[in-house]
């Protein structure tokens, strides 16, 4: 057997001698190794240099990045070639101990828990019980902040939104709309006059207005007054998460969701006809009042947005 | 000039011990705490050498890159819903009514020197972070890493990746941009989706009704603190069952169950594993200089009536967002209750059901192997068919949930019907998980099936004879090939296997 397979089988570290060949470098030629390593860390040393230059000039942020990166780097790959090349070669071996104690010690510790806590513990039956109790107790008062300060409860205000009987439609500047403002096939977001610029008005009581015809239009049987002159209004809320239904599709009058393509076809209600939307976009019943605005009959007649426990 | 001879340098050398400072400090430390044994011992634990093991250690110094880059981003980040008027140096965003939370993102990354950098560097940390668990894991469950006496640590490393998972998404949605404020709506509503509880739970995280008003505070303090303060513990414990229970070793020469086979701690493993965290800084900051990543002042504040398109989450949300999109719309109304089914599926029961898989696979597969023995030598993936393929099957169930993630990008780019993108992957998502399955278990039959599979093939040696003859003759054998007892993995080239006289596979160590 050659020296070379010698130096390949696994020793143990501890007890080697300085000289043993295991602790030589791995490198057939150390002093070329040590050189290409000099220079990767000298790279290393002079980009971090410059991310300072240039951190203090205040340069552009690809250069802060590129010198940082390239000296973080280099320095790295300097110094794992340092351990690997020029460092003991081994392989090394290392014995495993054996985890577990001896059953002595187990029964030991067995014993321990159980006589101790049958003398001290379970003797004393009212302490412990005393005890529990008073930890139970205050477990349970522990999950009062939820109820109390985390937020409000739900009750109702899932269920309604800010459209009234009579509410005129406004847009995101607060601005009325009137009949004859919106061309036919053209969309607008509206909001109940005075919430425009709520976060509730922009989060819940968002409604698109689409003007599909300039005739009454008529979106399902029982609907007939509720889009005159071709106005049509519907809920922006995504029946399946709650993502604004931003996108219209005006040759195939489809509301689409970017977030997950649910698609509502316009025409008959907002029925989804495509994706994981479960519902209808609620449909807002409009009326023109006598100056010739928008505005709705009464709010949805049923919670917007995505699906819930206590929804029916 | 002194003659006095107790002065020179030699003497006080001489008085110092044979290791001077190093010792002196040593002999202090140990009369108080008792560290040498152990320190020693510590310095001598050796670490195997198998570029696999090198992926818990990208995870780990990823961790340390967003610490060190989320501590810069605290001292510059407001977390507040506050409404500002911006004025800064993003020209086009000048006298938008702004968050505050998003206002300071944006300036951190324009008038904060390195604020960009660190800001990418740590949206890039995050990306590889949960990327390099999710690898780590694989190397793990395939190798059967996780098997007695590591339970435990499989299931901090579960804990970890949900965790890690948690945090990026908590963290994606502080800067309050179009996009991230989206995700947060999503997440309200897969919240509220939860039969029952669904509105309070929202309600309670959220501080209210949709935004609430307390989420951004909340989010932030989850994000900075509590989060990364478990995950830390976490990551203390994972390393430190790590060092109690020593490294699995892949079988070879002159491994064996009762031993470990590598380099050493000190000087060689900390020499390349310091190395390596410079490496992953490196690349992470070079990521962060020349890869833009979530650039939100092209996105906008967010507004809840307002919505981009195309927009795809973090690569970990993925699998989630593709469930969400291709599960039906199948919902339950009853009795005066609904039941969301078709959120509460996909983003709650599935992740659910996925990670606690994770968490009780190893008790599973003691209970049906009926294997309840120690293992420290690994196995090879092969050797393993159904857990390899089982989970062949789940990372692929995974893969086509992330690509369902992009239904609308697909069906743009390749100018498909939506439809039949939506339906094509509804299909991969069902079918190919049970083509994965075979497939892998019929490879790894195959694989097993080579003799010597995974080793040097014998050469032959072809000579021409005199009249023209080609004859083939096996050439004489590498001195490898007569090692049977361990005939396992691919044998690193360093160590060469050699005949063993006793024949047992213990160790041998060189004569001295």
């Amino acid at each position: 057997m050659s020296d070379h397979d010698e130096l390949r089988t696994p020793v143990s570290l501890q007890g080697l001698k300085a000289d043993d060949p295991h602790l030589q470098p791995l490198a057939k030629n150390p002093d070329l190794v040590e050189r290409v390593i000099a220079v990767t860390l000298f790279l290393g040393v002079v980009l971090v240099a410059a991310f300072g230059a240039c951190y203090w000039v205040n340069a552009k942020p690809w250069t802060l990045g590129a010198t940082m990166g390239g000296g973080l780097f280099f320095l790295g790959v300097g110094l794992i070639a340092w351990g690997k090349y020029l460092m003991p070669r081994g392989p090394f071996v290392e014995e495993r101990h054996e985890l577990a104690t001896s059953e002595e010690d187990r029964n030991a510790m067995a014993a321990a828990i159980v006589e101790r806590g049958g003398g001290m513990v379970q003797r004393r039956k009212l302490l412990g019980g005393l005890l529990g109790g008073g930890l139970g107790i205050f477990g349970i008062v522990a999950i009062f902040p939820l109820l109390r300060s985390l937020g409000p409860l739900p009750k109702g205000t899932l269920f309604s939104t800010d459209w009234k009987k009579g509410t005129y439609l406004v847009d995101i500047t607060g601005r009325r709309i009137s009949v004859g403002e919106m061309a036919v096939g053209s969309i607008v977001t509206v909001y109940p006059e005075g919430q425009q610029n709520t976060d509730r008005g922009q989060a819940v009581d968002q409604t698109v207005l689409i003007r599909v015809s300039n005739e009454n239009f008529t979106t399902q049987k029982g609907r007939e007054t509720w889009a005159p002159s071709g106005y049509v209004a519907y809920s922006k809320l995504c029946t399946h998460l709650g993502c604004p239904v931003g996108l219209y599709e005006q040759e195939l009058q489809l509301l689409v969701c970017p977030c997950h393509q649910s698609m509502f076809n316009v025409t008959n209600g907002a029925i989804p006809q495509f994706g994981p939307a479960p519902r209808p976009l609620p449909q807002l019943p409009l009326y023109i009042d006598s100056a010739g605005y928008l505005r709705s009959q009464k709010g949805f007649d049923q919670p917007v947005g995505p699906g819930f426990w206590e929804r029916s | 000039m002194s003659s006095d001879v107790i002065n020179t340098k030699r003497s006080k050398k001489q008085a110092a011990g044979p290791y001077g400072r190093v010792g002196k400090a040593i002999n202090e430390l140990d009369e108080r705490l008792g560290v040498a044994k152990g320190g020693r011992t510590f310095m001598d634990k050796i670490f195997p050498d198998h570029w696999s093991f090198m992926l818990g250690e990208i995870a780990l110094y990823s961790f340390v890159i967003l610490l060190a880059t989320g501590i810069f981003l605290t001292l510059y980040y407001i977390p507040s819903t506050a409404l500002v008027t911006y004025h800064g140096s993003y020209l086009p965003l000048d006298g938008q009514r702004v968050t505050q939370a998003f206002a300071s993102t944006v300036n951190l990354s324009f008038a904060v020197r390195a604020g960009l950098l660190m800001r990418q560097m740590h949206h890039w940390a995050c990306d590889i972070f949960v990327g390099s668990i999710v690898v780590h894991m694989a190397r793990v469950f395939f190798t059967g890493a996780f098997r007695k006496p590591r339970e435990l640590n499989w299931t901090i490393g579960t804990t970890l990746l949900i965790l890690a998972i948690a945090n990026g998404f908590l963290g994606y949605s502080l800067p309050d941009d179009l996009v991230s404020g989206t995700g947060i709506r999503i997440a309200y509503s897969i919240i509220l989706s939860i039969p029952l509880v669904g509105s309070y739970l929202a309600f309670w995280v959220f501080g209210g009704n949709f935004p609430g008003t307390a989420v951004i505070p909340r989010f932030f303090i989850l994000h900075v603190l509590i989060i990364p303060l478990i995950i830390i513990g976490l990551v203390g414990a994972h390393l430190f069952l790590l060092v109690r229970q020593k490294h699995t070793q892949f079988p070879g020469k002159g491994r064996t169950e009762k031993n470990v086979v590598g380099t050493p701690m000190f000087p060689v493993f900390m020499a390349k594993t310091t190395g390596f965290l410079f490496v992953v800084s490196g690349v992470t900051a070079l990521l962060g200089a020349f890869a833009q990543i979530n650039p939100i002042w092209q996105f906008g504040p967010y507004t809840a009536s307002r919505i981009s398109y195309a927009v795809q989450p973090d690569w970990y949300m993925g699998f989630l967002d593709g469930a969400l999109r291709i599960w039906p719309s199948w919902s339950f109304h009853s009795f005066g209750y609904t039941i969301p089914f078709e959120v509460f599926i996909p983003a709650v029961v599935l992740p659910g059901l996925l990670f606690n898989i994770a968490y009780v696979w190893p008790a599973l597969e003691r209970k049906f192997t009926n294997d309840h023995a120690l293992h420290n030598l690994l196995d090879r993936p092969s050797d393993r068919p159904k857990r390899t393929a089982a989970g062949v099957a789940v990372l692929t169930l995974l893969g086509m949930l992330f690509i369902a993630s992009s239904t609308d990008v697909i069906a743009n780019f390749f100018r498909l019907p939506l439809n039949e993108v939506l339906w094509a992957m509804r299909i991969l998502c069902i079918v190919s998980p049970f083509i994965a399955y075979p497939v892998t278990y019929l490879i790894c039959k195959e694989v097993q099936a080579v003799k010597g599979g995974g080793k040097r093939k014998t050469a032959n040696i072809v000579t021409r004879t005199t009249e023209g003859e080609y004859v083939a003759t096996p050439a004489p054998k590498y001195i490898d090939d007569e090692h049977q007892e361990l005939d396992a993995t691919p044998v690193p080239i360093y160590i060469v296997e050699t005949p063993e006289e006793t024949g047992t596979g213990g160790v041998r160590t060189a004569p001295r």
